[in-house]
């Protein structure tokens, strides 16, 4: 049985270390996100050490080095969001959700993700969680929301 | 030197080919650098080495550029030196000022380009680093809030020392050094050899410390501490006490252990002659039995991690000797315990390194027996210069003295181990002798003899031509092994070292060793073997003591329990 990562990588038998993104952006795709083994794995094949490949793949916002949780949560820093305090939301979720942005909880219910204006601005601050946007999100409001989600489990 | 430039208007000469800098520094003249590692490529990252060069909008990098004829240079121009200013500047904004507590105060190289460029008020504040230490290594301690983000360490750790450990992580403010996945040195490749440490500006990298533990078994009465030194140490201490690079300190450092309170002081390059007994006498046998071929050398840790980790497959060409340290660590808690007749537990085993790997070596689970380590700490170079400071000793007021009997007295074949072509050299000593049963004629071996990464000879032992070969870097390693899993079969013996140049150049040696130093050091290890009378490991009278009494034979059964190991693949990243 081959892993996903092998079968994305027969794909580019011929090609060197300038397919490293494009390899890393596959296997993003199929997984999700960036694990440990699927860098060691590109890591073999391409003959680079695996600290650097988590080097150049850190350098870049898209890529995930945990597996997304059940929930991916984006908190908006773009402009207007920081203008309306977006740094005091990120602040309460992290501290909320007991993780820091790119991490996922224990349970994989929530990940955190940090990304730049969402085209929301007129919700400014806003979050989103799988694609649903909630606006003018402050410190008062956030436990509300994720209790939200936690129930939709139970 | 073809080229004529102007340099602050007055003319100079350079050579076609060389960068700015090195121009400028064959003219005695010289900028401030940061990202600048000689004998690497420039990067031209830093920009500390900025020049204004007429003609040119921008300043330019001065150790990436090439010197052109005609050039006209002003290394120290008004906005010359803002922008090296403001370099420095954003640097130190950032930066924890912590330096009164920091192992680099005093040797740091923001420190003194803060000073340099005259920076006495805080023109720019801003958010301090804020990271958590890694402390999971045996061997290193790693801060990267004090990381000025030269680059130095990842490319000694890539480019000399083919290992990769470390690497640049994240982007833009966030950017900082560090290991796969976050998972710490412990879990990474890195082989603790400690080069990072030796190019590293600032506090950001530096040994783990033994100093507390062994001040606090120095006071306590029920243990008998004793200590060992290593072959390269006392031609190492000489800058620190503001002597010429390479003088011999030996028996000032015997007077100086003293004074601090150990009880007994051997020289690790006793245990040196043991290794070469039994390295040699392996060579033989493997030789005239058949076994793997080429033998490699096993006394750096650096290189025996390395091995484990990316050359699985040569783990049997590595000799199953111990390291000197361990060899000696083991028979200090076997024979000299019995002659002395103190019970092991009661012995505290301190070793002195050039090495931050040896830091890691004691720890090593294969390096005890029955559950008492063989050498229980190992302090480096720097940090024995800190303990005399620490002791309030006055170097220049000791009388020199002896190294205690029998485990002090060492053949200067033990003390060339500490030079790159050392071990190789005095195993072959011995090996002519064990395979000839004579001497040789003149015992230099030239070939293997100066600090080059490599180096090749051919050696005649009775009818044996034996092949030889010495490595230091560990990516000349690489590039050795590759050649012979290729096919090579002309080389029999292989000496690697992790350190370029060897443990004179040793990652626990003191900061600012240059090229001089090592140099010095070297000449002057191989100046002590020029003038002693006992040039081979086989004629040390203690050596041939110690197997009468107590070893038997080398390779024996009491040798193969104490002076030998065996290697365990890893898998790390
Ligand atoms: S100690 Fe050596 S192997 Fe480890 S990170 Fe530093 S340079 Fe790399
Ligand atoms: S740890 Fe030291 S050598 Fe490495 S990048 Fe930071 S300052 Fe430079
Ligand atoms: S060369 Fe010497 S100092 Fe360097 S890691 Fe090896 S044993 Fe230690
Ligand atoms: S800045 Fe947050 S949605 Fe545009
Ligand atoms: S030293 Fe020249 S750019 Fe860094």
């Amino acid at each position: 049985m081959k892993t996903t990562v092998q079968e994305i990588l027969d794909q580019y038998q011929d090609s060197g270390r300038d397919s490293l993104i494009p390899i890393l952006q596959n296997v993003q795709e199929k997984l999700g996100f960036l694990s440990e083994e699927s860098v060691i794995e590109v890591s073999k094949f391409l003959k680079m050490p695996a600290s650097k490949i988590f080097g150049v793949a850190t350098f870049y916002n898209q890529f995930r080095f945990n597996q997304p949780g059940k929930y991916h949560v984006q908190v908006c820093r773009g402009t207007a969001c920081h203008v309306l305090g977006s740094a005091t939301v990120l602040e309460e979720v992290e501290k909320h959700l007991k993780v820091k942005a790119g991490q996922t909880t224990k349970d994989k219910l929530f990940s955190l993700e940090v990304v730049a204006c969402i085209g929301a601005c007129g919700l400014a601050p806003v979050i989103s969680i799988n694609g649903e946007f909630h606006a003018k999100v402050s410190t008062d409001t956030i436990k509300g929301i994720f209790d939200d989600y936690k129930n939709r489990e139970e | 030197m073809n080229l004529t430039i102007e340099v602050n208007n007055n003319i100079l000469t350079a050579n076609q080919g060389d960068t700015i800098l090195d121009a400028l520094n064959q003219n005695g003249l010289s900028v401030p650098t940061l990202c600048h590692m000689k004998g690497l490529l420039p990067t031209g990252a830093c920009r500390m080495c900025v020049v204004e060069v007429e003609g040119r909008k921008n300043l330019v990098t001065a150790c990436s550029e090439p010197v052109l004829d005609g050039m006209k240079i002003k290394t120290h121009s008004g906005r010359v030196i803002e922008s090296r200013k403001t370099i420095v500047e954003l640097l130190l904004s950032n930066h924890p000022d912590d330096c009164l507590y920091c192992e680099r105060n005093g040797s740091c190289e923001l420190q003194d380009l803060a000073e340099d460029l005259h920076i006495r008020e805080r023109r720019i504040s801003g958010q301090k680093n804020k990271y958590k230490l890694d402390v999971s290594s045996a061997s290193i301690v790693r801060d990267p809030a004090k990381c000025i983000l030269c680059g130095r360490c990842v490319r000694v750790c890539e480019e000399i020392e083919g290992v990769s450990a470390i690497d640049f992580v994240g982007r833009g403010s966030k950017t900082f050094i560090d290991t796969f996945f976050n998972h710490g040195l412990n879990l990474s490749t890195c082989v603790n050899c400690g080069q990072c440490i030796m190019v590293c500006p600032t506090g950001a990298l530096k040994e783990k410390d033994h100093i507390c533990e062994i001040k606090d078994m120095l006071s306590d009465p029920e243990k008998t501490v004793v200590v060992q030194y290593a072959p390269s140490i006392s031609v190492s201490l000489a800058e620190e006490f503001g002597l010429a690079s390479g003088k011999n300190m030996v028996g000032v450092l015997n007077a100086a252990l003293r004074r601090m309170g150990f009880n007994f002081v051997f020289d690790t390059s006793f245990s040196a002659d043991l290794t070469i007994m039994e390295e040699a006498s392996e060579l033989v046998h493997r030789v005239t039995t058949g076994g793997t071929l080429p033998m490699i050398t096993s006394c750096c840790p650096g290189w025996v991690k390395y091995a484990e980790e990316f050359q699985h497959d040569m783990i049997d060409n590595l000799s199953t000797c111990k390291s000197p340290q361990q060899m000696m660590g083991a028979i200090i808690k076997s024979y000299f315990a019995e002659t002395e007749s103190i019970s092991p537990e009661n012995i505290y085993s301190v070793s002195v390194m050039p090495c931050t790997a040896k830091k890691f070596e004691q720890q090593r689970e294969e390096m005890s027996h029955n559950g008492i380590s063989d050498v229980d700490a190992v302090l480096t170079t720097r940090e024995l210069a800190r303990m005399i400071r620490l002791y309030g000793i006055d170097i220049a007021k000791l009388e020199p003295e002896l190294a205690d009997s029998p485990l002090g007295t060492r053949s200067s074949a033990g003390k060339i181990f500490g030079t790159s072509g050392g071990v190789m050299e005095a195993a072959i000593r011995s090996a002519h002798y064990f395979i000839t049963g004579k001497e040789m004629v003149k015992f230099q071996v030239k070939g293997v003899r100066g600090l080059e990464g490599r180096k090749e000879a051919k050696i005649k032992i009775g009818d044996l031509d034996v092949g030889v070969a010495v490595v230091s870097g560990l990516k000349n390693a690489e590039i050795l092994m590759e050649e012979i899993r290729n096919g090579r079969k002309d080389i029999h013996f292989i000496e690697v070292m992790a350190c370029p140049g060897g443990c004179i150049n040793g990652g626990g040696q003191l900061i600012g060793t240059d090229d001089e130093a090592v140099k010095a050091r070297m000449l002057s290890l191989y100046d002590i073997d020029e003038k002693d009378a006992i040039k081979v490991s086989h004629k040390n009278p203690y050596i041939v003591e110690l197997y009468d009494k107590f070893l038997g034979k080398p390779l024996g059964h009491k040798s193969h329990h104490l002076l030998h190991t065996h290697y365990q693949k890893r898998f790390v990243n």
